[in-house]
């Protein structure tokens, strides 16, 4: 029983390890550089199959962009000549963490815009509430 | 405005908020019907094409750059074997060949060459001249990330346009053509 359980739960860590990320046999030079591919190529948008990453990505378009990134990972180009280099050709939206420019104003804004409305609404209607006990009965009801 | 009218405004202001995200949630459904999120604008338009030296499919030895193509504009038409929207598309690059006044030039995308020929061969060739990227690697330089596309490409070797997607008869006389017209008329 113990036994089975054990290879049920290395079956099922292999499971998830192998959905993490999309396995290619990129010769790393260290650790490091492959934790730096990692993290670059999550940032990353698969552009054919949009909901997914770079590095979890089977498809045959995430494959040729991660060899190509690797390859440039060893020319020693950093993460950001990587970054512009695709976002040359892919424009900005390859990149999932957006930068601020005109037309994505409204997504940076967007929601701390909308917060502070509601945040001001809240505290008008509480304001109204706390007023003195005798100027509310005054007031015809509300009922809302 | 006295205090009791601003109080039976003030019961209307839970509709107005309702009413308000009903309106973001219709044009967000109306936003997804007629634009479709897969087709992203190239940073590419207006900046010249990339530099290519592409092998000929029929002669793969013979290869074809971006400078032999300077002096006028062309057109260049991402597809492969494998790409089924490219058959959707082929028809009309068939009928429309001839009517374009500028050569269509195949790109065959990611394809084994003889996969490219029967294809072609089964299907009709609307090429002017078909250039094989096998690897796909020029095609990354081109923003290329599905097939089919279209790129039309100035005398000077800029990029004026690119399409995502089967061209229709509806997207050639639309978008495609007047923009054909404008570069002939500016001599470009």
């Amino acid at each position: 029983m113990k036994r089975l359980l054990v290879v049920m739960f290395v079956a099922f860590a292999l499971v998830l390890s192998a959905s993490a990320f999309a396995i290619d046999p990129l010769p790393f030079q260290s650790t490091a550089q492959r934790d730096r591919f990692q993290h670059l190529t999550r940032e990353l948008r698969c552009m054919v199959c949009q909901d997914e990453s770079l590095l979890s990505s089977n498809a045959d378009f995430a494959k040729q962009l991660r060899r190509q990134i690797f390859d440039m990972m060893q020319q020693g180009k950093s993460d950001k000549e990587i970054k512009d280099w695709l976002v040359a050709r892919y424009s900005s939206f390859i990149l999932y963490d957006p930068p601020l420019a005109p037309s994505t104003i409204a997504l940076w804004f967007g929601t701390p815009a909308i917060l502070l409305a509601g945040g001001i609404v809240v505290i008008v209607l509480l304001r109204r509430r706390t007023r003195p006990a005798g100027a509310i009965a005054d007031e015809p009801g509300d009922d809302w | 405005m006295n205090e009791v009218a601003r109080k039976s405004l003030g019961r209307f202001v839970p509709l107005i908020v309702f009413a308000a995200l009903v309106a973001f949630f219709v044009i967000g459904l109306v936003w997804n019907q007629t634009h479709d999120a897969r087709f992203v604008p190239s940073p590419l338009i207006d900046k010249p094409a990339p530099a290519f030296r592409l092998p000929r499919l029929e002669q793969p030895t013979q290869f074809v750059t971006k400078a032999d193509l300077l002096g006028k504009p062309y057109l260049i038409n991402v597809f492969a074997s494998w790409c089924f929207a490219c058959g959707d598309e082929h028809p009309t690059l068939m009928a429309y060949r001839d009517k374009f006044g500028i050569p269509l030039i195949g790109y065959d995308y990611k394809d084994a060459p003889q996969d490219a020929r029967a294809w072609l061969d089964r299907h009709g060739d609307p090429y002017h001249e078909v250039l094989t990227d096998q690897s796909g690697d020029t095609a990354i330089n081109f923003g290329v990330y599905g097939a089919p596309e279209t790129y039309l490409i100035d005398a000077k070797g800029v990029i004026r346009y690119k399409h995502i997607g089967p061209l229709t008869p509806d997207v050639i006389a639309k978008e495609l053509e007047p923009k054909i017209r404008a570069l002939e008329q500016a001599g470009t």
